[in-house]
């Protein structure tokens, strides 16, 4: 048996008469890579939110790391590991490069309930900052805001916030949406770094991506896993190719 | 049990006014998403123009008239000088703006009126009692507001539920982009909402007018309690303002009326009037407290 | 020295000499005006804490204010009657040392705070703002319905508070304990900004959800900044008492928490000097429109609204030039 890291049991969820999930379930292995892939309105974002707490499931269970987490809030799920990027850059605009690090730091480092000192000066803070400021290469940028970083800075500092918090997994949903064929190849790069580190949950309709990266691949249709495997048996699973038919970028990859 | 039917009577007729109040509101809140302080000042504008073409006319019905075309005219005047230009902004800049029209209407009533409150009187048609339930004689005046208010509602009620614009203004309030996408001329509807809110600003506060004392100012009492509605009710959501007017005001009403003689059960009579005055006034804020507690969202939210 | 360090260094100059120009002008109102600018100006500078830094935009600020008043002038009128304000659960006497009352003024102001913050914090936006008008909106009416303390009315504090070694009494006096207290509260507020718990206040402003997504427990943070601010205002509220020796329910009606709202506004908001500026601006702007006209509300209300509409960084920000960030 490998080792699961995450694994969701008959998820449903209801919107009115829509059931975005339908009994939905899924196993990531520690380490792996998985892709979830699924037509338009297949439930992909609606199980996303389930994972990261924003969404209450109506029933099914939720484990992460051998803990049920499924009415647990969302910092809660945080601290315990699941991160989840909205978008590749969602740093704070206001705040420094060094505050924007600051916090990833002590999101996980004991309550922040320290009025006086300066932030700089917090020890959890004054350890882990230096390093962390040369791991993404911008420690000659500390004090710039946020809002005044080149696109590519922005992206090195949101990936350094996620390495700091050491999280055990990603959840990713749909990084490569608008972007153009140039960032598309940085990113994949940007992913394949992450993915040694990581244990990655990747929702995207980039096929040529997603077959690229991923160890495994669930594919969802009306809110139920329809197949579940490794790339290559889900190319030429019948079920899946009903389900996109016409769509030929499954042929790529 | 014949003064428990009257307060009952009374906290509907206070509910149906809080519920013309609410009902304009709610819809603004939901469907421009701004944060209108203002409202009650419609509902001055009602009182002070409908008293004071009373005053001249002898007329009752041109008083209604007048006062809900000058606060439907005002409220889109207002819309078109002023929130039009919020719309795009933040919460903060809203209230700071709308904060700022109280403080000019509360002047120009003052400077146009006299500090001196107006007293308006019940048309002489409506001035007697009526017993509705035989050995309940009910002020006539009374019994006319609520019997409009429940007409308002109705008219309400078809607009949104029969006539294209009502549904447009419903898909507004549930989903703007999706109004917008679907080609409803946004700005136009924006406009014609607002009126239509103050309008009924206007109704409530021309009724109001032979209740209470017409003065600068007294629009913001009734303001409070009706966002205390909309928070029970709902953002956007007019059947949540009805429901929550309607809570509210029995509550406030049967409070003021009951607490003491309950809570002389209790207490020595010197200390159950006391608390019963402190807990009747926060009464509908402990409603509010509760149901937020409850349902942070409201009963009946306009918003999934 | 940049603009804002030399703005700064005039102004606090010209707060410390204030009572002896005043006298040398023989302006002696001067110094009662300005004891109750600075006193306005911590109430709108505690308000900024979670507005302007927190990102919690509430419209009931003045209730804390209205609280922290009251207790001064309750506490006084029982030690001044020789009754007992409590017998049960404990025996709570009536006092007069700012020592014992200033602190239970902000402790009870803080203690407002926990309780409605925790039940507006449940909501955001537009349901915020309404929800912390209408709670503060209700301690108004409970005061009104405060028979034994003057109602309506109001109730007179029988002689200001006592201090070892300054006479409240004296309006110069008293005019530095304000200028001390404002500043003590304007230093605490800069360290607390700048502070592990600042920043987290001011990430959970610009975006909660990434906040929480890191795996902050936001709603407790923003807790603590509501009930910090709400105490800011409690210990203004004891000052004003003092100063103009009374208290009615209309020091925290909603119409005052929307003045305090606007002196942060006009001053500048996210900025710590900027709402003291506003105070300034507010209350001076009245007393001198009040010369002319009895109607300034008639001009002040338009003028707001074109701050809203064209000049939204305040003027400090336009004094300290650049962009004024937090500080
Ligand atoms: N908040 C909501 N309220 C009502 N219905 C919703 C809501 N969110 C999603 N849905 C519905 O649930 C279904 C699944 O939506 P979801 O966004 O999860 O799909 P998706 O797989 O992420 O689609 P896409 O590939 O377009 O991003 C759709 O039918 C959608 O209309
Ligand atoms: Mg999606």
């Amino acid at each position: 048996m490998t080792d699961v890291l995450l694994a969701v049991r008959s998820l449903v969820k209801r919107f009115g008469a829509v059931k975005a999930s339908n009994g939905f379930s899924i196993d990531v292995a520690r380490g792996e890579l998985h892709a979830l892939i699924g037509p338009n309105g297949a439930g992909k974002t609606t199980a996303l939110n389930q994972l990261s707490g924003e969404l209450a499931p109506d029933s099914g269970e939720i484990d992460f790391d051998g803990r049920r987490i499924t009415r647990l809030p969302i910092h809660r799920r945080a601290r315990l590991g699941l991160a989840r990027s909205y978008q590749i850059t969602s740093v704070f605009d206001h705040l420094t490069v060094k505050e924007n690090l600051s916090l990833a730091i002590v999101a996980h480092n004991g309550h922040s309930f320290r009025f006086w000192r300066k932030a700089g000066d917090d020890p959890v803070i004054h350890r882990a900052i230096e390093p962390a400021m040369v791991r993404v290469g911008l420690e000659d940028r500390a004090d710039v805001v946020a809002a005044n970083l080149s696109h590519g800075e922005k992206r090195q500092l949101e990936v350094g916030m996620a390495l700091v918090g050491h999280p055990k997994m990603l959840l990713l949903d749909e990084p490569y949406a608008g972007m153009g064929p140039g960032g598309a190849v940085e990113l994949t790069k940007l992913i394949q770094r992450l993915k040694a580190e990581f244990t990655i949950l990747l929702v995207e309709h980039d096929m040529r991506a997603v077959f690229t990266l991923a160890d495994r691949i669930t594919v969802l249709v009306y809110g139920q896993v329809i197949a579940s495997g490794p790339p290559d048996t889900i190319r030429t699973n019948p079920a899946v190719r009903q389900a996109y038919l016409g769509d030929d970028l499954m042929e790529q990859g | 049990m014949l003064l428990f039917i009257e307060q009952l009577l009374n906290g509907l007729q206070l509910g149906i006014m809080l519920f013309l109040m609410s009902a304009g509101l709610t819809l603004v809140f939901g469907i421009m998403q701004v944060i209108n302080l203002a409202h009650g000042s419609f509902y001055m504008i009602g009182a002070y123009v409908g008293a004071t073409v009373i005053a001249h006319t002898g007329s009752f019905t041109l008083g209604i008239l007048a006062a809900l075309s000058a606060a439907a005219l005002a409220g889109m005047v207002v819309e078109a000088l002023v929130l039009r230009r919020l719309y795009k902004k933040d919460h903060l800049d809203q209230v700071l703006a709308t904060f700022g029209l109280i403080m000019f209407f509360n002047e120009l009533t003052r400077i146009i009126w006299g500090r001196q409150p107006l007293f308006m009187d019940v048309p002489s048609w409506l001035a007697g009692s009526i017993e509705l339930i035989p050995g309940v004689p009910y002020p006539s005046y009374r019994v006319a507001v609520i019997v409009v208010g429940i007409g308002v509602g109705g008219l309400l009620y078809l607009l949104f539920t029969r006539t294209r614009i009502g549904m447009q203004i419903r898909a507004g309030a549930s989903n703007r982009e999706m109004a917008a996408a679907l080609g409803v001329n946004i700005r136009l509807l924006y406009t014609l909402v607002f009126g239509l809110g103050t309008l009924l600003a206007g109704l409530a506060g021309v009724m109001a007018g032979p209740i209470l004392a017409v003065e600068a100012g007294m629009g913001e009492s009734i303001l409070i309690l009706t966002f205390v509605v909309i928070v029970i009710g709902g953002i956007g959501s007019i059947r949540g303002a009805l429901v929550g007017a309607l809570l509210v005001g029995l509550v406030d009403t049967l409070g003021r009326a009951f607490l003491p003689a309950v809570l002389r059960l209790f207490l020595t009579p010197a200390y159950a009037d006391g608390a019963a005055a402190s807990l009747a006034s926060m009464s509908v804020y402990l409603l509010m407290a509760a149901v937020l507690v409850w349902r942070p969202k409201g009963l009946l939210p306009a918003h999934g | 020295m940049n603009r804002r360090t030399i703005a700064i260094t005039i102004g606090a100059v010209a707060l410390v000499a204030l009572p002896s120009l005043a006298s040398m002008a023989d302006e002696p109102y001067l110094v009662t005006l300005f004891s109750r600018i600075l006193i306005y100006a911590l109430a709108a500078v505690s308000l900024d804490l979670m507005l302007g830094f927190g990102g919690m935009v509430s419209l009931g600020h003045a209730a804390f204010f209205g609280i922290g008043a009251y207790v001064v002038v309750i506490l006084s009128f029982h030690a001044v009657e020789g009754t007992a304000l409590l017998t049960w659960p404990l025996q709570l006497d009536g006092h007069q040392s700012v020592l014992v009352v200033w602190p239970i003024a902000v402790l009870l102001a803080a203690a407002a705070a926990a309780v409605i913050g925790a039940l507006s914090l449940r909501t955001s936006g537009m349901h915020f703002i309404m929800i912390t008008l209408a709670f503060a909106q209700m301690l108004y009416y409970f005061f009104v319905s405060l028979e034994a303390y003057g109602g309506d009315d109001g109730l007179s504090l029988f002689s200001r508070n006592t201090a070892p070694g300054i006479d409240l009494g004296d309006e110069r006096q008293f005019y530095y304990l304000c200028l001390a207290a404002l500043a003590a509260f304007l230093f605490f507020s800069w360290r607390l900004v700048h502070s592990r718990f600042g920043m987290v206040i001011r990430g959970c402003m610009e975006n909660e959800r990434r906040m929480k997504s890191l795996g902050f427990a936001t709603f407790r943070y923003r807790l603590v900044c509501f009930v910090i601010a709400g105490a800011g205002a409690g210990l203004a509220g004891a000052l004003i008492a003092n100063q103009t020796e009374y208290v009615s329910p209309g020091l925290m009606h909603w119409t005052r928490s929307g003045e305090i709202l606007v002196m942060v506004l006009l001053g500048g908001m996210g900025t710590l000097f900027g709402p003291v500026l506003g105070a300034a601006t507010l209350l001076l702007v009245e007393e001198l429109l009040s010369i002319y006209t009895e109607h300034w509300m008639v001009y002040l209300g338009p003028f707001l609204i074109l701050v809203v509409l064209f000049a939204k960084r305040g003027i400090y920000g336009v004094l300290a030039g650049g962009n004024g960030n937090h500080d």
